[in-house]
């Protein structure tokens, strides 16, 4: 572009016309679904003449009702990005044996299995979590809102802008080729020098702050904001689970933050924190990132748990079992969750006392999960169950997650994870606990709420279909792993010489298979429930005969959530108001103090999507633009001392009453 | 709708308030666990510092770059302007704003020093090969207390914005709101230097 | 087991709910609440607090550096109680006890991230890098 290499680099860092793929076929490909895709969804969108109300009443939206909305869209479309990758090497490892090459070389491969790893964690997990707790425990506790909302805007679009960032990757240069921890020395600067890394680092930093803060926002929620009379042993479950979460995610992000921010002074600076010389330790960074990367399992389980015990206890028909003993098993998990780390690295050979210290702790933290299940056994013992999908889910999930946690255990023994360490039997436990928990929960999660946000309940055909071609599949491609893995084959290799393990990574592939039909019969059931949404309609607001304060409200809940902010009595909530005779208030509505929406979190999550792109390509005149640019908009935003407005009492005198006549059956 | 009735002759209690519900100010509570986050964040760095703290790599100890007069005179202006936007916030709660200002900017300027004291350090050190690149004792000397300086810094701007806020809006309750979350970073840091001159400046000189 | 009793204990200021709200110091949790007296009782005692430990390093006053560590930590530990005290204004009341709960909370990890770490890696040292005598010499705990 220049003839001048220095002003070329000024311009454009280490930035130049090779870093895009543009002769790789795989990536051509993508590229061009993705533009098309874009494509119909702007023109849709501008066909709707959408773009108004999507500024207006979505992005710039502090209403944490759209930002968990928001936020499950976003889990939904990186889901894809993720289980593309996975479809891709479970296809490379099915046929590379012998002279088979298979179709992905390892840089290729290398690079699929850490974006997959990464977007998994990071951009599908977290955010159905986020996007769960965010949508649902203002409206268990009864509150308006989140405590900060801007904060939570704001939150929402830094997981946008690393989510964004490493999608970037796939066009422009390289993701990293480490495996999703990146750990050091291979993630250093003499074995990484590219862009990948950084890439890795910058998606997760920017995305950590959001998770952070999102994390404190929603304790100051639980904390100050729960309805009067809702003590902390009235909680919802599930609120308690967030709760847990949200401390888990406060106390263990800052640790990611600082970890990376030491591996980026590796990389940018030369110090010497995690290399091979002048007195650096790699072994640190495993240390100090499995102090986070522990307690990171259980923010992603906890609210799942919190998912199956609502969808248990409402769809049996009965109290949850053992509501209390529930809410101790989860505060002991979260604090054991940060004496385990240990086990994640037995082999790295501090010795058998450390081990052994670690091995028990790790044992000790299955007792507590495992009374969870027992709780969930018992709250169905003699309930008039329903079998409806959210409690299949919930089902499939304590067979498969049982499964996952005792071969977990079986991992927690230190010679035994000496001979599994690093091979796939270690690969198929925490897919079976993440799916089987994680997704599992935030699928019951999704079901159980649709007709809460929007009106209309999912089709359940299509929804059975998927979860049995999500069950089946999850074991036809996991149940072989284990066996590969007691075989001692190692993880993220992308060529086989033995031929005789062959057949159980084709029988992997065919569940891969099984799963991809269960995504498409998710996308199905989506379309289909749109579709047929005035059969699906649920008037009522309480549609499953639910028990907690969030089926109280209409459905989809108005702006300000609830007309008059409930008192409550007893746990299960609604559930107490339904038996002892609750009439709906029909009348002296008053206005209603709101915070305003706000585009400054918009702004800020592009701007920081630039910076770290000109961080990543040494682009220093655009990291200085750019990070002025966010200083100056911060401050700016404090000068903003006009953030709340009321909602006049003639708009929520018009909304209840239209409610009214709905319930009346007069709509 | 749902139509389980009450058991006969239980009175339904209230279930909802007539009067609008204001909840209390979450700031200080949220800010407070912002500042329990960092907290963690300090312990990374002091971590490392504690196991690589003793690696010099054959290059300098820290008996052989530690000066700690220095270090002392820097501890004092950071207690001094503990003590100084303690004085600042006696002020606000009396509601006036011209003195509690200038214990502000006298606050501002003691931090500055403070600063301008480690800068000199980082300086000389950096001066006599004492980079954060020479050993990993250096690297993680330099992280924590770089990170701690970074956000001293970090709160002097925001002192300097609060200034001018205050004089654009004078104590309303938004203004005091910050000036508290302020009060509590700035003793908040102070807590973190402890930790910095015990464990890295006296336990170093004494190794 | 912290946040379960912290639990119990905050049952009581939200348990009837409305009432118990209001009155409730109005957004004056921990950053305020200090009087001049106070500041300066905070202040002398860390300068005292500070003093000593520079100055039993500077003029080496024991002779023997693990005492004088143990003493140096030991000071620290009392400054940072003066400092949460005086400055932090933090008492067990604040916030409903939330704010003390979320403290002690953070310092467990803290403890447990530092001495975790130091013991974890200390181990590691020693089994798999016995390297020279002199770096020997240096890996205490």
């Amino acid at each position: 572009m220049f003839s001048n290499p220095d002003l070329q680099k000024l311009v454009f860092g280490r930035l130049s016309l090779e870093d895009i793929p543009y002769h790789e076929p795989i990536l051509q490909v993508t590229f061009a679904m993705v533009a098309l895709g874009g494509l119909v969804v702007l023109g849709a969108i501008t066909y709707y003449r959408f773009w108004g109300p999507l500024w207006r009443d979505w992005l710039t939206s502090v209403d944490h009702k759209k930002i968990g909305v928001m936020y499950i869209v976003l889990a939904f479309v990186m889901l894809l990005r993720g289980f593309a990758d996975a479809l891709m090497m479970r296809a490379q490892q099915a046929v590379a044996f012998g002279a088979n090459e298979g179709y992905l070389p390892p840089h290729h491969y290398d690079q699929i299995f850490t974006a997959h790893g990464v977007i998994m964690i990071f951009f599908v997990a977290m955010p159905f979590v986020t996007g769960l707790m965010n949508y649902v425990v203002p409206l268990q506790i009864g509150a308006r809102d989140v405590a900060f909302p801007f904060l939570n805007n704001f939150s929402f679009w830094m997981t946008v802008s690393g989510a964004m960032t490493i999608m970037a990757s796939l066009f422009v240069g390289e993701f990293a080729r480490t495996g999703w921890l990146a750990y050091p020395p291979l993630s250093g600067a003499d074995m990484s020098p590219g862009v990948g890394v950084d890439y890795y680092i910058w998606a997760l930093q920017i995305a950590g702050i959001g998770t952070l803060l999102s994390g404190i926002n929603l304790i100051a929620t639980i904390v100050k904001m729960r309805a009067p009379g809702m003590t902390m042993m009235k909680l919802p479950i599930f609120v308690w689970t967030s709760l847990c979460t949200n401390v888990l995610i406060t106390a263990a992000f800052p640790i990611l933050t600082a970890v990376l921010a030491l591996l980026s002074m590796d990389r940018y600076v030369g110090t010497h924190f995690f290399t091979n010389d002048l007195g650096g330790n790699p072994m640190m960074y495993f240390n100090l990132i499995w102090i986070w990367g522990h307690p990171e399992v259980y923010i992603l389980i906890l609210p799942a748990f919190g998912i199956f015990s609502e969808v248990t206890s409402t769809f049996s028909g009965k109290r949850l079992f053992g509501y209390a003993s529930m809410v101790y098993a989860t505060v002991v998990i979260t604090i054991l969750s940060y004496l385990v780390w240990l086990h994640h690295f037995f082999t790295m050979g501090s010795g058998a006392d450390v081990n052994s210290f670690f091995g028990i702790t790790t044992m000790i933290i299955s007792i507590p999960t495992g009374a969870k299940i027992f709780n969930w056994l018992f709250t169905m013992y003699r309930g008039r169950i329903r079998f409806e999908l959210p409690m299949m889910w919930t089902v499939s999930f304590m067979v498969t997650f049982t499964i996952g946690g005792m071969t977990g255990v079986l991992l927690a023994v230190p010679p035994a994870d000496f001979v599994l360490h690093n091979s796939l039997f270690l690969i198929a436990h925490f897919h079976n606990v993440i799916i089987g928990g994680v997704l599992f929960g935030s699928f019951a999660g999704v079901t159980y709420w649709f007709p809460k946000a929007f009106g209309f309940k999912l089709d359940p055909f299509w929804g059975k279909m998927s979860f049995w071609f999500w069950t089946v599949g999850f074991y036809f491609a996991f149940m072989p792993l284990y066996v590969l893995g007691l075989m001692g084959v190692t993880r993220r290799a992308n060529h086989f010489d033995d031929p005789s393990l062959q057949i159980w990574f084709v029988i992997a592939a065919f569940g891969a298979v099984l799963i991809l039909l269960g995504i498409l019969s998710m996308i199905v059931q989506f379309v289909v429930s749109i579709r047929n949404r005035e059969a699906l309609r649920d008037l009522t607001g309480d549609p499953w005969n639910g028990r907690t304060l969030e089926w109280s409200t209409a459905s989809p809940p108005p702006d300000y959530n609830f007309a008059f902010t409930p008192v409550i009595h007893d746990l299960d909530a609604w559930s107490d108001m339904k038996k002892r005779g609750y009439e709906r208030p029909l009348k002296g509505y008053k206005p209603i103090h709101m915070p305003k929406n706000t585009a400054t979190g918009v702004i800020l999550g592009v701007v920081s999507i630039g910076f770290s792109f000109a961080m990543i390509w040494y682009i220093w005149w655009l990291a200085a633009a750019t990070f002025a640019t966010m200083f100056l908009v911060t401050v700016i935003h404090t000068f903003n001392y006009n953030r709340e407005f009321y909602i006049p009492a003639a708009d929520v005198v018009r909304a209840e009453g239209q409610r009214t006549s709905v319930m009346a059956g007069r709509a | 709708m749902h139509t389980d009735t009450a058991p006969p002759g239980t009175e339904a209690p209230a279930f909802y308030l007539d009067e609008d519900h204001a909840h209390e100010s979450s700031t200080m509570l949220g800010f407070w666990m912002y500042l329990m986050s960092d907290c963690l964040i300090f312990a990374v760095l002091f971590a490392t510092y504690g196991v690589l703290g003793r690696n010099y790599a054959a290059g300098p100890s820290p008996r052989d770059l530690f000066e700690l007069p220095l270090v002392a005179l820097n501890t004092s202006m950071l207690l001094l302007s503990s003590i100084t936007y303690g004085f600042a916030m006696l002020e606000m709660e009396k509601d006036n704003v011209r003195t509690m200002q200038v214990w502000l900017a006298i606050t501002g300027l003691f931090g500055a020093c403070f600063i301008g004291i480690e800068l000199y350090e980082f300086a000389h050190l950096i001066h006599e090969g004492a980079t954060p690149q020479r050993s990993a004792f250096l690297s993680s000397f330099f992280a924590l207390v770089g990170t701690h300086g970074l956000h001293v810094s970090l709160g002097i701007v925001w002192l300097i914005v609060l200034m001018v806020q205050t004089a654009q809006k004078g104590l309303i309750v938004e203004n005091k709101r910050r000036l508290m979350c302020l009060s509590m970073f700035w003793h908040f840091l102070d807590v973190v230097w402890i930790g910095v001159f015990t464990f890295v400046y006296l336990m170093g000189v004494l190794q | 087991m912290s946040s379960a009793t912290g639990a119990g204990h905050h049952a009581e200021p939200h348990g009837h709910g409305h009432d118990a709200h209001g009155h409730d110091a109005h957004g004056h949790p921990a950053g305020a609440h200090g009087s001049f007296k106070s500041y300066m009782t905070g202040f002398v005692l860390s300068v005292i607090l500070t003093a000593i430990p520079f100055w039993l390093v500077m003029s080496d006053v024991l002779g023997n550096a693990v005492h004088t560590s143990l003493i140096i930590m030991a000071f620290a530990v009392v400054q940072i109680v003066v400092h949460m005290i005086y400055f932090l204004h933090m008492n067990t009341k604040s916030e409903g006890g939330w704010t003390i709960l979320a403290l002690i909370f953070t310092l467990t990890l803290v403890v447990i991230t530092l001495t975790g770490s130091i013991w974890v890696m200390y181990h590691l040292n020693t089994n798999m890098m016995p390297t020279s005598p002199h770096d020997l010499m240096h890996h205490k705990p």
